[in-house]
């Protein structure tokens, strides 16, 4: 039902201009130093960096603050090479420009766990070399040999003189002199604020209410307008009726736009009210007649086709036509809704010579581009001013909402607010795909496995956002996490079956791997069991060549006392997963009750991420991706009836409170490997370590989810 | 329309809305008081908890003339300068990721201990049935515990 702003990286790297992706260094920022004014600005030494003349550290955050802790953790990487007071540093978030972009994407967004493993060289290379800026406007000051001198807690200190003066009466000069192309960066032995834990930057505004997020933005005549849509996927307005919506008390006025009505009023409430007055005929078009049950049946149907191979080592047919033990299993796991707790919206104002855009965003880029498309102005014309953002989980960075602001604006021309209702943001989803999954394995006469085969049946996200990239229909993207099968096993097979539903799919948290780690590593358990074997020794065994899935996995077990007594009723279930470049080993305390509810007491989680820059938003990431993949296991659902979706709020689509919460136990491997993310790699596990340790209770292999009551 | 007055914060405050109004919007959009939030519009989610006379209620449901008379206290004036007991231990855990539904969370802590200076696990477990997509549920855990050693 949108028209969707539909970029490839090629059209869109040539769109940006950005055709090296690399991260530009734009140090020749125009008012810099010698310009300020009186009550001086704070002078620019970088594109991320700010020193004012009262000593305040101004740092540019270019990802977007979604829960993950960017505004701490990359102001901690340029903030212990410029050996800044990390009591004087504060944030600010960039605009969408050319020296913010992900070098990991090409784009400026915020996503796919990338932000440290993309920050790691460049903001520590930032602060060097404001550094030696710095170092050498002070040797110049003093006339001294600028290796006499050093950096130390916001200030140069003149080694033999002991003569020092501070950042901000050094940073006019420091500005204008020229950037070293390869400064030095600090030994890790010298670190003061990388790898500790210093508190998060936005905490304090996230206990007073202060914090300014994407529904929170004011501005002067500011309208706000709700959106009604047509309940089924791909359905238009036929014809409306604004008649009485337009007699509501604060209504101001009703316009068309690409997704439907936009009802333009005075508040929130006026603005609800005039959309539950309208009257609209819909053309409910080709999906009207999908179901739940249609595609449960449509992917059923392909899988039993062969698909677009995605790993083939030896022969897994054959293999498992001689094998001593086969197993054959199916797997399902369902769509799934992101319900970040702030809905979505967006404020615009849409003006002749220019657009501005306050949204809780992960995609500045596409919003720029989309803010020039419909306002009709050059890119350089949009300003994006990025809020915080209450969850995003991969849901922002689609552009739906960021549309209909933009064209709601321009219909009314004024500045405009869409605000999405929770049913809004249930119902109107880019969807965690929907998958099927035939399993068979063999295993030989010593119980190991002979043969692996995993065919996926899924929609595939690539095909609506990069179709480019979905190549003889394989989408590599859907296969994450199954191709990267850990255990050692002689004859592979993995491929893949696109199977398009109607339903709009996105990127859900840990994006594919959320069910490709539930079907590997609950179909390993079964193999451990076939072979009469502990699943931990088993898992171990065949991952002798695997060294970070076995220490993380170990380091889980160790810590879990996996094999120690448990209370009576508790079981333990485990799982280990690479995602995003990290290793993540779970390990899950369960007892079933009596009418079968799922009890969860602990998880005890092992993270290799490599070099960790702050190991409390590291532990808070887990403890954080695991409350987001329980809350899937246990009860996540989105199910389709006439092309719609069933569900539409927080009572029938429910979420984990505290009162289920387990007690989680997050343990880092001490690592110098490379660097992994943080964001979503916790959640990938949790949903086979719970499944697993429900079969360990139970003897009931669950092989769909949601969990729902063990029967 | 008739005037509505009431106490927001201390402040006496008088609005002209539609009676039905939910006294969340009326703070959000009229008194300006955004760090109330909107989560779900049905309670479910709690992230539009205030104190009205003193009492954890969630503000999304109701009709700004059923507050006509009473006391509002919101995040904002639950302390001038973060100095509220809770708020401290919020700090001292850093308990917020993406922060959204924290002001809820605190009002609904702060209510909670209002009434039990010393909340076992289980007050817990039944008073605080906010929702938090990020998880921090550990942490408020660990917060609570903390301000009621310090009350």
């Amino acid at each position: 039902m949108t028209a969707r702003l539909e970029l490839n990286r090629r059209e869109f790297l040539e769109l940006t201009g950005a055709a090296g992706a690399g991260l530009v260094i734009a140090f020749s920022l125009p008012g810099c130093g010698r310009e300020r004014g009186p009550a001086a600005a704070p002078t620019p030494l970088n594109a991320w960096l700010r020193i004012g003349d009262d000593e305040s550290i101004l740092i540019v955050v270019d990802r977007s603050e979604m829960g993950q802790g960017v505004t701490t953790s990359l102001p901690m990487l340029l903030s212990d090479e410029l050996e800044a007071d990390w009591s004087k540093v504060r944030i600010e978030f960039a605009p969408a420009a050319q020296e913010y972009i992900n070098p990991l994407f090409g784009m400026q967004g915020t996503g796919g766990s990338t932000s440290i493993r993309a920050a790691w060289m460049p903001l520590r290379k930032a602060g060097a070399q404001a550094r030696e800026m710095l170092i050498s406007a002070a040797a110049q000051q003093w006339q001294v040999d600028r290796s006499e001198c050093r950096a130390e807690q916001a200030a140069v200190v003149h080694t033999p003189s002991r003569r020092r003066v501070t950042y901000g009466q050094l940073v006019a000069v420091a500005a204008t002199l020229p950037v070293p192309e390869d400064p030095p960066l600090k030994d890790p032995k010298d670190w003061k604020i990388i790898g500790t834990r210093v508190p998060r930057l936005d905490t304090p505004a996230k206990v007073d209410g202060s914090a300014e997020f994407g529904i929170d933005v004011k501005v002067p005549g500011l309208l706000v307008a709700v959106v009604a849509r047509c309940p089924v996927f791909g359905g238009k307005v036929k014809s409306f009726d604004a008649t009485k919506a337009q007699a509501v008390p604060g209504v101001r006025q009703v316009v068309q736009i690409s997704t439907g009505v936009a009802v333009v009023a005075e508040g929130y409430w006026p603005a609800l009210k005039g959309r539950e007055a309208l009257e609209i005929e819909w053309d409910e078009g080709p999906n009207a007649r999908v179901s739940s049950q249609s595609i449960a049946q449509l992917f059923a149907q392909r899988s039993t086709r062969p698909g677009a191979v995605a790993r083939r080592e030896g022969s897994a047919d054959a293999a498992l036509a001689t094998a001593a033990t086969r197993l054959d299993a199916v797997y399902e796991a369902p769509f799934l809704a992101h319900a970040c707790m702030e809905p979505m919206n967006c404020t615009v104002h849409v003006r002749a010579d220019g657009v501005d855009i306050w949204t809780p965003t992960q995609f500045q880029t596409g919003a720029q581009q989309m803010g020039a498309q419909i306002g009709g102005v050059t890119p350089d014309k949009v300003n994006v001013h990025t809020t915080y953002l209450g969850g995003g989980f991969g849901r922002r960075f689609e552009l739906d909402f960021i549309q209909e602001a933009l064209e709601t604006s321009k219909a009314v021309n004024a500045p405009v607010k869409v605000i999405w209702s929770r049913e809004d943001d249930v119902q109107h989803e880019y969807y965690r795909p929907a998958s099927y999954h035939r399993l068979r394995a063999g295993l030989g006469s010593n119980g190991r496995p002979v043969a692996w085969s995993h065919r996926i049946v899924a929609p595939s996200i690539m095909a609506r956002v990069f179709p480019n990239t979905v190549r003889n229909g394989l989408d590599q993207e859907t296969v994450e996490g199954a191709v990267g099968l850990p255990y050692a096993i002689p004859n592979v097979h993995v491929d893949y079956v696109l199977a398009d539903t109607g339903i709009p799919v996105g990127f859900w948290r840990s994006v594919n791997n959320s069910f490709n780690a539930f079907v590997v590593e609950c179909f390993i358990d079964e193999l451990a069991h076939a072979a009469k074997q502990d699943p931990y020794e088993y898992r171990r065994t065949l991952l002798a060549n695997a060294p970070r899935h076995l220490a993380t996995l170990e380091l889980a077990a160790s810590k879990a006392g996996w094999g120690s007594a448990l209370p009576a009723g508790v079981s333990r279930g485990i799982a280990v997963h690479k995602s995003f470049e990290s290793f993540v080993a779970q390990v899950a305390e369960v007892s079933v009750s009596q009418d079968g509810t799922v009890r969860v007491h602990r998880v005890v989680c092992a993270v290799d991420c490599g070099p960790v820059v702050n190991p409390s938003i590291v532990e808070a990431q887990m403890e954080s991706g695991i409350v987001y993949g329980l809350t899937a296991a246990l009860y996540g659902e989105i199910t389709i009836d006439r092309g719609r979706v069933v569900q539409s709020n927080f009572h029938d689509y429910p979420m984990l409170q505290l009162a289920q919460m387990p007690k989680v136990e997050v343990y880092i491997v001490p690592s110098t490997d490379a660097q992994g993310g943080a964001g979503e790699p916790g959640t990938p596990p949790i949903a086979p370590a719970v499944c697993n340790a429900i079969f360990a209770a139970t003897g009931k292999r669950i092989r769909k989810l949601p969990i729902g009551k063990v029967a | 329309m008739p005037p509505i007055h009431f106490t927001v914060n201390g402040r006496r405050e008088s609005v002209e809305v539609a009676p039905d109004t939910p006294l969340l919007w009326v703070l959000r959009d009229n008194l300006g008081l955004t760090g109330t939030k909107f989560g779900c519009g049905i309670a479910q989610c709690g992230a539009c908890t205030v104190h009205v006379d003193g009492e954890a209620t969630r503000s999304c449901i109701v009709p700004v003339s059923s507050v006509a008379g009473k006391r509002v206290t919101t995040i904002e004036g639950l302390s001038r300068d973060r100095s509220h007991v809770v708020q401290r231990a919020w700090i001292a855990e850093d308990v917020p990721q993406c922060g959204y539904c924290q002001s809820g969370q605190i009002m609904a802590a702060a209510a909670l201990l209002a009434q039990h200076k010393n909340p076992t696990d289980a007050d817990i477990d039944a008073a605080m049935t906010n929702i938090c997509r990020c998880g921090t549920y550990q942490r408020i855990r660990a917060a609570i515990h903390r301000a009621a050693e310090e009350v």
